[in-house]
């Protein structure tokens, strides 16, 4: 039940909708049930000779012109039958489409939020986040919620609706034949309870299984190239096969429960309406009944099985449900950035500081300390150092992706905790080490942060990330996809890709996350020449591995395990015996076979 | 994900279900068998209402319960073989469904371990993962429970009318007059649910590639502030995707009255006539609750097979999507008699391949990924055992593709190669493999820990020799620092690793192997300086003794090859030792001089 209550609110502003739903497959149900009523009349007192003791049918077959007139035109029973399944219809349709109405806005919400929270979740979700898993719950979920409110509960009241319908038309023609109809039921209910209890977790299981199966093939896939390499073929294999196999195992197993639930709830439902038959021909025979009572008695045990059987089966899915409500209520649940939060949107310069800064992932593990050093506008800022050292860790403080832990961070003077988190980041362009392109076109993924822009912009971007030359040769130019759907480019490629994306929106920070290490050196220079024109616009960070790539920058940080080891240009770096005179070393040792050359 | 996936053919094409006989001739006992069960199972269905009928007029009208124990029996004896054939063929017809797709899928899986990557080059994972996962799924799923629906519905359906005309023929056909309208229209209406139905799913995949998109790409997101222009663009998809539910939901909104109406309508007919034919004594009260029972059941197995043929229309699509994968031939193909010498990748004799000393050499190789634009023309190389050879050169000059030919991912589109004087297509694939480390730009990892991921080297390898080969790399000591040590998981495609951990532990991939062929494709692009130089030395050592390729734009890792060669537009332009090609002043010496003496500080020191 806490289940549902969690999903109490979803149901805003669609409730009246749910209410009418369900009001109307409960008419709909009324109308069925009083099918049986007509035939049972008709058979005892049209063609038999009954007096009629119920006074509603009486009022109305002397509406319809009385007993008589009807024993001599029977179509007009036929007519009644059919005009009341016409009356259940039209409930039904009504039924249909208000469900259909309330459940698909749920789930169009619903997926819109776990859109927009997916996205706003922080930067340290996504780096740790498992796709697979977190896509299933997107959409299989949402689906099974989807169904649950759409088909499920309304189904559930209708049951119940025609349930209490028939229970009352069943007492009304005679108690005792009732309690011999009902005797069964409530084993069968609790049947399909118990059962409904058992299955859960085999269902999960199994969606589990099939989540992993996904999983190996999808690694298998986008690793092929290893794969292949390595000869794994057959390893590959056996990895596949037990993750196969198991999953069969565990829907045969499945099935099987099913197969005992269903031939089970069968055979209890068939022992019912053998119940009332024998039962009911007792009756006949003694005179407490009439033979239309009996054939209203065996219509009502037979309308009664499917809704108890689909009980069952509504009752598992509702199990599905409760699940799926838990898995994406767990999602929503984790808090977002505060993106919007109302900081101060100052004219970006980029002037910038570092005082005292000390940042954790964890709370425990320092990855950055007192790193202090400022930053003119428009300035080049180089950082390099091992594997580990914590230069993506400084250079994500800037956008906010993360807030440090101590110290301060001042943007132009201002704190930049203080400063709005969107309006940051529209002011630094950030280079990620690899980077994700979206499955649109080339332009697209270019002008990405600001569709208006002109294909000039877009062009002049992808010049100075020198990819431009590298579009022209694709066939369809700037109109190729990229992404899932499109060509694959080389991660040299996306890196450039990258960069014309970030400079086109002339950003006054610019930050390179080690975003030119899978481009060949000409290349890199080319590059840094075109950006280098840019110079006094943009305040520029340079994460790179390469001396070539950092040496002009006007300041060059050295980081080791978390704090600044050395600072300077890079004269002054080379005057200094240190890390970076050493990389220095290894990386010009070669100085030499030119001289000689 | 995928566009293609929703073109599906308009007709049921013989030709694609034929061609799935041969996938289905295994199954065909079960599926005999399921034949047979939901005949029988039809009929008991079929004579329940007989059953009632008997009751009512034997007991009731005579009334005299003389014979009810022999009823009692019958009864008894019908609920129980029901209870049991439903129990048989739900088992049955469950298994045969995930029997099915698990082989099916077995089958699809081989078959793209056997496709050369020139298969992949064009084909997104999600594509391929539609044919592997849903489409099988649908596949097996149609079969089978189709199967049972249609002899069900089959048997049922003979059965009543049997019954009916054996009570009555005269009041049967009445009766049964409103067949065909009902068999017409569900016909119509579950055509067009279907199609309702694909267009929900085509959105539905675009749901979630967006969904894809949204969360592998929040970090880029992020950076970018697009989330609003997101969201803006998703709640497009949503909508619409609301927009064609709801409109699907209103179609089955209005089949489900139309047919029920129209079943009222039998109803009602055999009531009028029926209760005329009892008061003239033609028929018995049983027979006319018999006729009124069974114009309840005839609809549901005519809503049925309705279903069936639709979605057979729709399992077809995948029929044919899965087995043109399982029909795709790869390209690149150990041919009959190197198979039967050797067995295939997945039962490789490997005893009986020959060790590589590692000559290597192209013989007048030309290449093409496309045909009209030569990548490689008539180009030749000797490598001896052991060296190593550097290739330098622009994006799409060609150095990629000669690693590829000689890994055997691509195979000459004439000449050839040959290892050790033999032509290696005359050898099985995983001859070069078996003997090959491979360092890839992106290293891709699996899911697992780090010790998984390096033994997937050398899977017999011992954790000694593992944590050897990490000291080699110089990743020893970053994993031991690590929470779980080696033990640690590195996550999906070793996501939980930066760049430069990640392309360590593939490097102690590759070493653990001991392989006599190495290739280096820009494998140490994300290690730091240092880190480099100190692998640099290990890679040197490595190196040694192995024939081995290295691709680098890092000059460094390149000037300790043997030999480098200077690729331009598929012909080698230089060729000789680091200092040969300094002296030369050629393309060689440029790149080399742009950088490392564009630093203004170095001549000053």
């Amino acid at each position: 039940m806490k289940q549902f209550k969690k999903l109490y609110p979803f149901l805003k502003g669609y409730r009246m909708i749910f209410i009418l739903a369900m009001l109307t497959i409960t008419i709909s149900q009324l109308f069925y049930a009083v099918g049986p009523i007509i035939l049972s009349t008709a058979i005892d007192s049209v063609i038999g000779s009954e007096p009629i003791t119920n006074y509603l049918a009486n009022r109305i077959i002397n509406a319809l012109g009385g007993i008589e007139l009807l024993r001599r035109s029977l179509w007009i029973i036929g007519v009644v039958i059919v005009l009341n399944t016409a009356l259940r219809g039209i409930f039904l349709y009504f039924k249909g489409f208000l469900s259909a109405e309330a459940s698909e806005n749920i789930s169009m919400n619903l997926r819109n939020k776990l859109y927009d929270h997916i996205q706003k979740l922080p930067y340290s979700y996504h780096v740790k986040t498992d796709t697979g898993d977190l896509i299933q719950r997107c959409t299989s979920d949402v689906e099974t919620i989807k169904r649950f409110l759409g088909i499920q509960l309304v189904e559930v009241a209708g049951s119940l609706s025609m349930l209490a319908f028939i229970l009352w038309s069943m007492l009304s023609l005679h108690v005792g034949m009732t309690i011999y109809s009902m005797a069964l039921v409530p084993v069968i209910f609790g049947f399909a309870y118990a059962f409904f209890k058992r299955i859960q977790r085999d269902f999960k299981e199994a969606d589990e299984a099939e989540a992993k199966l996904s999983t190996t093939l999808q690694e298998n896939l986008t690793g092929i190239r290893v794969v292949k390499a390595f000869g794994r073929e057959s390893f590959e294999l056996e990895k596949f096969d037990s993750d196969n196999s198991s999953y069969r195992q565990l829907v045969n197993k499945l099935i099987d429960n099913l197969a005992i639930y269903w031939s089970l709830s069968d055979f209890l439902s068939m022992f019912q309406v053998g119940v009332v038959i024998v039962a009911g021909t007792f009756m006949v025979i003694n005179e407490r009944i009439t033979i239309g009572v009996l054939v209203a008695f065996i219509s009502y045990v037979n309308m009664l099985i499917w809704p108890v059987r689909q009980l069952g089966r509504i009752l598992t899915d509702m199990g599905k449900a409760t699940v799926s409500i838990d898995r994406v209520s767990e999602i929503l649940s984790i808090p977002v950035e505060p993106l919007v939060e109302n900081g101060e949107e100052p004219e970006i310069a980029g002037e910038i500081d570092f005082e005292n800064v000390g940042f954790s992932y964890d709370g425990k593990k320092q990855v950055l300390q007192n790193i202090s050093f400022h930053v003119n506008k428009g300035d080049t800022i180089a950082i390099m150092g091992p594997t580990g050292s914590g230069k993506t860790t400084l250079v994500n403080l800037l956008p906010r992706l993360y807030d440090y832990s101590s110290g301060s961070i001042r943007i132009d003077g201002l704190e930049l905790k203080n400063i709005d988190r969107h309006w940051i980041r529209n002011n630094i362009a950030l280079v990620l080490q690899e980077p994700f392109l979206y499955a649109r076109s080339i332009k697209e993924n270019i002008r990405f942060t600001d569709p208006q822009k002109q294909e000039k912009s877009v062009f002049n971007a992808a010049k100075v990330a020198a990819i431009h030359n590298d579009i022209l040769s694709f066939d369809k130019q700037y109109e190729t996809m990229v992404g899932e759907r499109g060509v694959s480019l080389s991660g040299g490629q996306k890196q450039r890709m990258a960069i014309a994306r970030a400079i086109i929106s002339e950003t006054p920070i610019v930050i390179f996350d080690d975003s030119l290490s899978a481009v060949d050196s000409e290349t890199d220079m080319e590059i840094r020449k075109a950006l280098e024109k840019r110079k006094n616009v943009a305040t520029t960070f340079v994460i790179s591995h390469r001396i070539s790539t950092v040496s002009d920058a006007d300041m060059i940080i050295v980081l080791d395990k978390g704090t600044i080891v050395q600072s300077g240009t890079h004269k002054e770096l080379l005057l200094q015996e240190g890390l970076y005179k050493r990389i220095y070393d290894i990386q010009a040792s070669l100085e030499y076979d030119v001289m000689k050359a | 994900m995928d566009e293609t996936n929703f073109n599906t053919t308009k007709k049921l094409s013989l030709g694609v279900w034929r061609d799935f006989y041969t996938y289905l001739k295994p199954y065909k006992k079960r599926f005999i068998k399921l034949i047979v069960m939901m005949v029988l199972l039809g009929i008991i269905d079929a004579s329940f209402p007989m059953l009632a009928k008997y009751a009512i007029d034997e007991f009731v009208r005579n009334g005299s319960m003389d014979g009810l124990p022999l009823f009692i029996g019958a009864y008894l004896s019908a609920v129980i073989s029901l209870s049991l054939l439903i129990f048989l063929f739900i088992r049955m017809a469950g298994r045969l469904e995930t029997t099915m797709a698990h082989d099916i899928r077995r089958l699809g899986f081989i078959r793209l371990q056997e496709l050369p990557l020139s298969y992949y080059d064009n084909k997104a994972v999600g594509w391929l993962m539609a044919r592997m996962t849903s489409d099988v799924t649908r596949l097996s799923e149609t079969i089978s429970w189709g199967i049972v629906d249609l002899a069900w519905g089959l048997a049922i359906m003979t059965g009543i009318s049997v019954y009916m005309i054996i009570l009555n023929p005269v009041l049967a056909l009445i009766t049964l007059s409103v067949v065909p309208a009902l068999a017409v229209l569900s016909v119509v209406f579950q055509k067009k649910i279907l199609g309702a139905q694909r267009k929900i799913r085509k959105i539905n995949s675009q749901i979630t590639g967006a969904f894809n998109e949204d969360i592998q790409g929040a970090k880029t997101t992020k950076t970018l502030v697009r989330e609003d222009k997101n969201l803006f663009e998703f709640s497009h998809l949503t909508g619409s995707m609301k927009n064609q539910s709801i409109k699907a939901a209103i179609i089955s909104s209005i089949y489900l009255p139309l047919v029920i109406g129209l079943g009222s309508v039998g109803t009602a007919l055999a009531f009028s006539y029926g209760s005329g034919y009892i008061m003239e004594g033609i028929i018995t009260y049983g027979t006319l609750v018999a006729f009124i029972s069974y114009t309840a059941q005839f609809f549901e197995p005519i809503r049925q097979m309705a279903v069936i043929f639709a979605e057979f229309q729709s399992a077809q699509a995948s029929a044919e999507r899965v087995f043109s994968l399982l029909k795709e031939t790869p390209e690149i193909r150990d041919e009959g008699y190197v198979l039967e010498t050797f067995g295939n990748i997945f039962d490789q004799k490997k005893e009986l391949l020959p060790p590589i000393k590692g000559t290597i050499d192209f013989e007048n190789v030309s290449f093409s990924y496309q045909p009209q634009e030569p990548v490689l023309k008539n180009f030749n190389l000797s490598v001896k055992p052991g060296e190593t050879v550097a290739l330098v050169g622009e994006t799409g000059s060609g150095k990629s593709t000669i690693v590829n030919l000689f890994c055997r991912f691509y195979e000459p589109t004439s000449g050839r190669i040959l290892v050790d004087g033999t032509d290696y297509r005359k050898m099985p694939i995983q001859w070069i493999h078996n003997n090959l480390g491979y360092v890839l730009q992106s290293p891709h990892l699996f899911s697992g820990s780090i010790v998984d991921n390096i033994r997937y080297g050398r899977l017999d390898a011992t954790q000694d020799e593992i944590e050897e080969a990490c000291r080699i790399v110089n990743a020893h000591d970053f994993i031991i620092d690590l929470e779980n040590g080696y033990n640690t998981q590195v996550g999906e495609g070793g996501s939980l690793l930066s760049t430069g951990q990640k392309q360590l532990i593939s490097f102690a991939r590759a070493i653990i192997r001991n392989p006599s062929l190495f290739v280096l494709d820009e494998a140490t692009s994300s290690i730091d300086t240092e880190t480099e130089k100190i692998i640099q030395n290990a890679i040197t050592k490595v190196l040694t003794g192995r024939t081995s390729f290295v691709i680098a734009h890092r000059l460094s890792t390149i000037r300790s090859a043997d030999r480098i060669l200077v690729i331009r537009k598929g012909e080698i332009t230089e060729d000789g030792t680091h200092k040969e090609l300094l002296d030369k002043k050629g393309y060689y010496y440029r790149l080399y001089t742009n950088q490392y003496l564009d630093e203004e500080g170095i001549n000053e020191i």
